[in-house]
């Protein structure tokens, strides 16, 4: 490991702290499912990537990541920043005038390491899937990572995608789900239920995994054992359990923090309860 | 009014074939992808000679555009092939987002443009194209006028680094540009010099427009013909010297009359030389089932409604 499970953790809460205080800045923008995938986040940029942080929009032979729910821009934005992709004190330009951190992710303005644009739901890992299909045409051994929301799954654009990599046998790409049960107007199962998702993925012909989303050493070993499973004719899912809001007690397991930033009061509290390891930008 | 003649008729979607067969002969980087209409878009050639670099979707447009994005990201050249309905209205915010914002190299090809798909009716035959496709930022809009053209313009969006979208159709029509000519993105092409007006015309309605231009000579009118194959960017220049010449313009597009060729010229020449215009094109109406030529001649788009056209334009001249 490149990292003790101690030192991801510690990265992760420095995450969280970044993610709280950019949102309250602009008083705008995700922090629930934000916070609730920073510890993978964490452990797939500082432990799982074989990743070149001096950015190269081909990434030929090195591992790509593609963020198809785009909105929880603030955790990508500081594991970018935190890992090296650019200074972390523009963080704090976050959804401001003349930005390259944009409200969702975009290439637009050049931000290094990101390599589409998202936010408009369902389109990720379509476009992960033609990056990986690039990596087959090229003999390029590396994999392509993709995270989804689950409220996301109702876009009909992810099933054509997930019919798509099993049949044409799309072996190195492992998608995961960020899966809250939460979406803008309530849990999931209220708003549109997603029923049994496991039974759905592997009807799809995908392998699939669960994972807890929130434990940083069961994150690192579910997404280990994931690339131990690419190669062999099937894409992989791992189905990550997460809770939106995550170490914030007042913000968890809640669709209310799914768009909404906390005042000043509100985050004192927040940053009350997580604490700051390598320094806030 | 110089002759143009033709030995053959051919469809403009086996130049975008054949087109796309060469390109992939040239450079390695090109790969097609196609949602199940393989035949009709002529890619069998190309499939036959690289199949590692075809990748069948399925009739999955949305997931097609989302692909193509994503073989960018690794250098490739992608060319999406379907009709022009899935391939802009279906899919304009998988376009939108993930290739025109995102900057990507993709090349979204597209048949069956127009009214000339004929009997399929109006939920195939898509009039709303061009203006979609133009009113995104950084989006290469190209309509070609016949089967070299097709296959040249297809040669050249490959050379191209950025979105085009490349608009063709299925009828046979006549064959009557140079083989070995050279395509260069945004700049017209001078089909015939003239002073009396001008008529731009793009696509299936430029060998009408040739058609219509015989016909204004045996009335003594002497029309300036400029095939625009490039609707976006538009060769300002060449409209702007024709129009001084002549002092009105007609435009002639396979399209909706909201959104086309005929509002860029519009839109242009209001701000710069302002000169009387007509507009031969659809009339915001949807398309029907009928032979292309009955639809083409119902929806007003024959050499004949040019010639009106031309004659209409000419008598708005300040005398």
């Amino acid at each position: 490991m490149k990292h003790t499970i101690s030192e991801l953790e510690d990265i992760a809460s420095q995450v969280r702290r970044d993610i709280l205080r950019m949102v309250h800045a602009v008083q705008s923008g995700h922090p629930g499912a934000s916070l609730g995938c920073a510890d993978f986040f964490t452990a797939l940029y500082f432990e799982v990537l074989n990743h070149n942080t001096s950015f190269n929009m081909d990434g030929k032979d090195e591992d790509l990541f593609f963020l198809s729910n785009g909105h929880i821009s603030p955790v990508w934005y500081s594991v970018l920043a935190r890992s090296g992709y650019f200074n972390v004190s523009e963080l704090a330009t976050f959804r401001k005038l003349d930005s390259r951190l944009q409200g969702h992710p975009t290439t637009h303005e050049g931000l290094p390491g990101v390599r589409v644009a998202s936010g408009s739901l369902g389109q990720g890992l379509s476009v992960a899937i033609g990056a990986a299909l690039a990596k087959k045409i090229n003999g390029d051994k590396s994999l392509v990572y993709a995270l989804l929301g689950d409220g996301e799954l109702q876009e009909g654009q992810n099933w054509e995608a997930f019919m798509f990599a099993p049949h044409n046998k799309v072996d190195n790409i492992i998608a995961s789900i960020d899966y809250n049960g939460q979406q803008i107007d309530g849990p999931t199962e209220q708003v549109l239920s997603l029923e049994n998702l496991h039974a759905k993925f592997e009807a799809f012909g995908w392998h699939v995994i669960t994972s807890n989303g929130n434990n940083m050493e069961e994150i690192v070993k579910t997404l280990q054992y994931a690339k131990s499973l690419t190669g062999k004719g099937k894409p992989i899912l791992n189905l990550m359990s997460t809770q939106m809001g995550y170490g914030v007690d007042f913000m968890v397991g809640t669709h209310k923090w799914h768009g909404s930033a906390p005042n000043d009061a509100q985050l004192e509290s927040a940053l009350g309860q997580i604490k700051e390891t390598i320094g806030d930008y | 009014m110089k002759k143009y003649t033709y030995t053959e008729k051919k469809d403009t979607r086996s130049g975008f074939g054949a087109g796309l067969h060469e390109a992939g002969k040239r450079n390695e980087n090109v790969v097609a992808l196609c949602a199940d209409l393989v035949g009709s878009l002529k890619m069998d050639a190309f499939i036959k000679d690289f199949p590692d670099r075809f990748v069948q979707v399925g009739i999955a447009e949305a997931n097609m555009m989302g692909i193509a994005a994503g073989l960018t990201i690794g250098g490739k050249i992608p060319f999406t092939g379907t009709f022009a309905n899935f391939s802009t209205g279906r899919v304009y915010d998988q376009i939108r987002q993930s290739i025109a914002y995102s900057g990507k190299n993709v090349k979204i090809c597209a048949s069956h443009a127009g009214l000339t798909l004929g009997e399929d009716g109006a939920t195939h035959q898509i009039l709303e194209d061009i203006g979609l496709m133009k009113m995104l930022p950084g989006m290469v809009v190209i309509n070609p006028c016949d089967y070299n053209q097709t296959k040249a313009a297809t040669l050249a969006i490959m050379d191209y680094e950025g979105p085009v979208y490349l608009r063709f159709g299925r009828p046979v029509i006549p064959v009557f540009t140079p083989e070995d000519q050279k395509f260069e993105i945004g700049k017209a092409w001078m089909v015939n010099e003239g002073t009396d007006v001008t008529i731009v015309a793009t696509g299936h309605m430029v060998w009408r427009a040739i058609q219509a231009g015989e016909e204004l000579e045996k009335l003594g009118i002497n029309a300036e013909i400029i095939n625009i194959h490039t609707i976006k960017p538009l060769d300002e220049e060449a409209i702007l010297k024709s129009v001084k010449k002549t002092g009105c313009i007609v435009t002639c597009e396979e399209h909706n009359k909201f959104g086309g060729l005929g509002e860029s010229v519009a839109r242009f020449l209001t701000t710069t030389y302002l000169v009387p215009q007509e507009f031969v094109a659809v009339d915001d109406s949807f398309g029907e089932s009928a032979t292309p030529d009955q639809l083409m001649t119902k929806y007003k788009l024959d050499p004949s409604d040019i010639v009106a056209a031309a004659q209409k334009a000419m008598s708005r001249k300040a005398k």
